[in-house]
């Protein structure tokens, strides 16, 4: 049994599998919220992270989830001080980038695994990174679990929230902490420029066929799982880049989902 | 014992002062409503009695352990959300397949458990949203602008279910409205906000009160006068009034466009 965690394959497999299951329903979050950008900013400061990881030679996972939290937060706070939130959150997105970019070339002799960090290197995942990756993802979905029914609640409205003695500033902060996991996961698999795909678009696909939050995180997890693995092995057949190729053929699940959608609804229409 | 007290209540929004020094106390089983021009600070209040807004000033109490059923003035639910009826009246705290029967008959919303919310129309969803409150088997029910966005029939007939309601289960009702006719008749205690309160007391008090007219006398000539027109005659022909020169609503059908 143990040597199956040796070939890089499995390996890739599962770490591929792991993250998904846990950015689909947490994506789905980010949907219903429109949170689209905010999952996009704390990706993209974390390249901030890998460089202070590398820089102080601590853990790049440690690292990521630190920096990540930090952006989470600041957005969170600054949300309503006065800017519109795509405003503030492409400001911070690209300038952390920015900076992470430049805080990487500080660092002599690691330039090359530059391009590991932005789009991910899921061929190279070692036995100690799939315990963490799963890891990571357990703790999530656990989160996601417990609080479930006060997520949704505060989602669907904070002031339905605060009456039901529910803080929804509380469950943003624990979405906040949930997302600042997947995206120190997720780099090693995706990267930080494709991690936002891998929570939007699984659950984007997952809207048409479902009546119930509940069944569209569900549906959600597949899809990622199936994008995942469906990609793994594409890339494998036509050699291309990992991470890339499930984004894509999640992009192409999403397209035929929604034309799906359309075609039934027009049927509908008579 | 009272089921909220509020004492020398203030609270700021932005470096405004919306609400300031309001002492209120709400008794189970009464129904109160507030009344007051926009920006009179009416939301401000119930968002502070359930707790979304912190006052800067002042003091709220709430009875140990009260139920609040809350119904808000708007509720946008996403698109992307899908959301039947049935799974949402199990927000926060599941219920029983009976139970959610039970509100939605209640709430006169009987046979729409299956559907998704994003489908109903202004009235079912105010109702549907009514259900939920309802679940919470509240001591206090609270109503913010509940009939927005619904036609007059529409409105008089959601406030015939509360009355109903408050029957049944004995609960206070604090409610928010615009349609001064239609929810002074059915107050037993009105309260005229205007960043203060200006005045209370049973309708019939209130709607002779000086600071009254002086934020309604003139703006809604038409609703005052069918106030009173109601209550000059207690015979039934509500939705057959003669309109005053200054009153625009229309009796038109249902809207849908609340939820959207």
């Amino acid at each position: 049994m143990m040597e199956l965690f040796d070939s890089f394959l499995v390996r890739a497999a599962l770490a591929g599998v792991g993250v998904a299951l846990a950015a689909a329903p947490l994506g789905c979050f980010v949907v219903w919220r429109r949170m689209a950008y905010f999952g996009d900013a704390t990706a993209h400061a974390s390249i901030l992270g890998v460089a202070l990881a590398l820089a102080f030679d601590t853990s790049v996972f440690a690292g990521v989830l630190v920096t990540s939290l930090v952006m989470a937060t600041t957005v969170s706070t600054l949300s309503n001080r006065g800017y519109a939130m795509d405003t503030l959150l492409g400001v911070l997105a690209h300038s952390s980038l920015a900076f992470g970019l430049v805080a990487v070339s500080f660092l002599q002799g690691i330039r090359i695994d530059l391009m590991a960090y932005l789009f991910g290197d899921i061929l190279a995942v070692g036995r100690m990174d799939l315990a963490v990756i799963w890891g990571g993802a357990a703790l999530v979905l656990l989160l996601l679990w417990a609080r479930w029914s006060a997520l949704l609640t505060a989602t669907l409205n904070p002031d339905l929230a605060y009456a039901a003695g529910i803080d929804p500033k509380r469950e943003q902060m624990v979405l906040t902490i949930a997302l600042a996991l997947v995206v120190a996961v997720a780099i090693k698999v995706v990267g930080v420029l494709l991690i936002a795909a891998l929570l939007l678009i699984p659950a984007a696909t997952a809207r048409p066929f479902a009546n119930t939050p509940e069944r569209m995180a569900l549906i959600a997890a597949l899809i990622g799982a199936l994008s995942a693995l469906g990609g793994l092995q594409l890339a494998f057949t036509f050699d291309t880049p990992t991470g890339p190729t499930i984004v894509c053929l999640a992009a192409v699940l999403f397209a035929a989902s929604s034309l799906g959608d359309l075609l039934r609804r027009n049927a509908l229409r008579g | 014992m009272s089921l909220v007290n509020l004492k020398g209540l203030s609270v700021r929004y932005g470096g405004n002062t919306v609400l300031s020094d309001v002492n209120l106390s709400i008794e189970p089983g009464e129904i109160v409503t507030v009344v007051g021009p926009n920006g009179s600070g009416k939301s401000t209040l119930l968002r502070s009695i359930i707790g979304a807004l912190r006052p800067s000033r002042g003091d709220v109490s709430r009875a140990p352990g009260l139920r609040i059923g809350y119904v808000p003035q708007k509720l946008h639910i996403d698109p992307t959300l899908p959301l039947t009826v049935r799974r949402f009246l199990s927000l926060p705290v599941r219920v029983s397949d009976a139970r959610a029967q039970d509100a939605l008959q209640q709430a006169g919303a009987g046979p729409l458990a299956g559907r998704q919310m994003s489908d109903l129309s202004g009235g079912q969803f105010q109702r549907v949203l009514l259900a939920r409150a309802l679940l919470s088997d509240p001591q206090l029910l609270i109503l913010d602008e509940a009939t927005q966005g619904l036609d007059q029939p529409g409105s008089a007939a959601f406030y015939q279910q509360i009355a109903t309601v408050r029957a049944e289960l004995g609960c206070a009702v604090l409610m928010v409205s615009h349609e001064l006719h239609v929810v002074m008749a059915a107050s037993d205690r009105v309260i005229c906000l205007n960043g203060h309160i200006c005045c209370e007391g049973e309708p019939e008090h209130v709607a002779s009160a000086p600071e009254y007219r002086a934020l309604f006398g003139t703006g809604t000539q038409g609703a005052l006068a069918l106030y009173r027109h109601e209550h000059n005659h207690s015979h039934d022909h509500a939705h057959n009034h003669n309109h005053g020169p200054d009153c625009d609503h229309s009796h038109g059908d249902a809207k849908k466009d609340i939820a959207s």
